[in-house]
């Protein structure tokens, strides 16, 4: 074997001061990020952050407002046909042609990427076979459940044999069983070396499916990793989280009608971004209450969570205040958790 | 045209297939319906009571082409509505196409070509029922079936610039109402604009589906001036011209933003 020099990989997409604006607001406010090639990436965010104005740029629908973007090394203003030859799109909602059989849905769509009608048809068969819906292949879309239109727009982006498949909200709307079929098909598709970039604002999707991800808030990225990298960095191991009655909840200082500038009671000082409003000066009686059972309590409007290393304990610790919950649960920290973190609300209101 | 462009044909005939069955009858059915009221019920009393009007011709063979124009600019019209807010706003599948390799221009070229297809497809049948009911007075009629197709084209383009700016489909009744009706009853169809007040006559002039009549009638009943001709053709293709610009930039703000 000749040795070859080996540099860092050349990323699939790299963005630079990525900025979109419209006339009213700042969708996208100079992020940076790269994709590297094979890599399972994803945007973690509330609606309105900033995630589908990316993802369409990187699809070469939305022209970028000042920065730098780069897809396959291709410039998308300059370049848009030869990099969308390129791409597998997801949409957020479906745009099928309701009356059209399945198949044809394929097949048509193919012949848009300039293959032969016999090639469209041969790759139609084979990716309904994937998505499981091959039974269906003569049927129109019109009665086809949700899950199922999701899995044909699936199987409709991929029959250009894309590098880079991007997914905008893949799974919103589905019930638990679809989604669970969506995502072990999608891993496949990883496994064969797909490249996937993703957007979700559901956590569990971005822990099953993401090495790698953007938390993003306000047209802005802020924090970057893994799940794991970003839940040990942001989070604590274990999380107890506390239901009390409407009355204790008065009592506590913590009910709905509770500023929110003041539910945060931090014992921690790792810095974060976004953490200067959760400078301590929390609620007195929070402080009181849970002082040293936790390295962070945060109260929202329906539960109180405490961020803690050994939430079992923690919870004994609580009762032995004399503090009784409605409800106590012990479990894992989660990506949910980074988010709250870092910018002070839950990712689905 | 574009090979890219050819694609939204063939998606378009791959629909059609789907629905073609019920738009056949009704471009049969609505010439035959027209010239059997109105030209022969309606026609036959102007003929005994003016004999020689218009110029020695039936007022059925007078109509015939006027109506040809009419249809198609209907036709044309019709088709840039409804189904192209649907493929933008609801069904959304513009969106889908231009995630392929396809432009903004390739759509619309593809768009203006399915839609000449279709025009195609209802002149050819209204010269068939033309010629069923005996208003033919010349071979060269044969070519108001071109003449019908850019006429469809010129409202066809200009509709479609019209319907990309729009949000919902509440601006289509009036344009229905405010623009292609009067166009229908003003503009030569059912009477020679010569009978319209002199103010007004400049008006018919200037919009697309005179010079669609005029340029019908005058090869379906012989009557043709190769200068009027030229002129005719010119304004509906300049209307098809503009209204195709028009689309790219309405139809990019629409789709790509």
């Amino acid at each position: 074997m000749t040795s070859v020099p080996t540099g860092p990989i050349d990323p699939l997409i790299q963005a630079r001061g990525l900025t979109k604006r419209f006339p009213a607001i700042t969708a996208v406010d100079a992020i940076d990020f790269d994709v590297a090639p094979g890599e399972s990436f994803g945007f973690l965010g509330p609606n309105g952050a900033g995630k589908t104005s990316t993802m369409r740029m990187i699809g070469c629908v939305s022209p970028i407002t000042a920065g730098s973007l780069r897809v396959f090394g291709l410039d998308p203003t300059a370049d848009g046909p030869r990099i969308r030859a390129r791409l597998g799109v997801v949409p957020q909602s479906d745009t099928l042609d309701l009356e059209l059989t399945v198949r044809e849905n394929l097949v048509i769509y193919g012949r848009y990427f300039d293959l032969s009608r016999g090639e469209a048809g041969r790759r139609a068969g084979e990716l309904l076979e994937f998505v499981q819906l091959a039974e269906r292949s003569g049927d129109k879309v019109e009665p086809l459940s949700g899950g199922m239109r999701r899995r044909l727009t699936i199987a409709r982006a991929l029959i250009n044999e894309p590098d880079l498949l991007l997914l905008d909200e893949p799974t919103t709307g589905l019930d638990p069983q679809a989604r669970h079929l969506l995502w072990e098909r999608l891993y496949r598709l990883k496994q064969r070396g797909v490249t996937l970039v993703l957007t979700t604002h559901y956590m569990d999707e971005a822990e099953q499916l993401c090495d790698r991800l953007v938390i993003m808030d306000k047209a802005r990225i802020v924090a970057e990793g893994s799940p794991r990298e970003l839940i040990e960095r942001y989070a604590t191991r274990e999380v107890l989280e506390l239901r009390f009655s409407e009355a204790d909840r008065e009592a506590l200082g913590t009910g709905p009608g509770a500023d929110p500038a003041d539910r945060v009671a931090s014992g921690d000082d790792r810095a974060a971004p976004g953490e200067s409003r959760h400078d301590g000066r929390g609620d007195g009686r929070l402080d009181e209450r849970f002082a040293g059972l936790a390295e962070r309590v945060e109260a929202l409007p329906d539960r109180i969570l405490l961020y803690t290393a050994d939430g079992e304990a923690a919870a004994v610790a609580v009762h032995e205040r004399g503090l009784l919950p409605e409800s106590v649960l012990v479990r894992r920290s989660s990506l949910e958790d980074v988010f709250l973190r870092l910018t002070g609300r839950t990712l689905v209101d | 045209m574009t090979v890219a462009a050819l694609r939204v044909v063939e998606h378009n005939a791959t629909y059609y297939r789907r629905t073609w069955r019920g738009s056949v009858v009704l471009t049969f059915l609505s010439p035959v319906l027209f010239l059997a009221a109105m030209g022969l019920g309606l026609g036959g009393m102007i003929d005994r009571a003016a004999p020689g009007v218009l110029s020695g011709v039936s007022y059925a063979a007078f109509l015939a082409p006027g109506l040809l124009a009419a249809q198609a600019m209907n036709t044309g019209t019709f088709e840039s509505t409804y189904p192209i807010m649907s493929r933008i706003l609801w069904r959304r599948t513009y969106h889908a196409v231009l995630a392929t390799p396809l432009s903004v221009r390739d759509l619309l070229v593809g768009e203006l070509a399915w839609i000449s297809l279709r025009l195609l497809m209802m002149a050819a049948a209204f010269l068939a029922v033309m010629l069923l009911f005996g208003v033919v007075r010349s071979p060269l009629v044969v070519l108001a079936v071109p003449a019908a197709v850019l006429t469809g084209l010129a409202f066809a383009a200009c509709v479609t610039a019209f319907t990309a700016t729009q949000t919902n489909d509440s601006g289509f009744s009036s344009l229905f109402r405010f623009v292609i009706t009067p166009l229908f009853l003003f503009s030569g169809t059912f009477f020679p604009i010569e009978r319209l007040p002199e103010l007004l006559r400049p008006v018919a002039y200037l919009t697309p589906l005179y010079h669609g009549v005029s340029l019908t009638r005058g090869l379906s009943l012989g009557t043709l001036d190769p200068t009027g001709a030229a002129i005719d053709a010119a304004v509906l293709a300049a209307y098809a011209v503009g209204g195709a610009i028009a689309a790219r930039i309405t139809l990019g703000r629409a789709l790509v933003k």
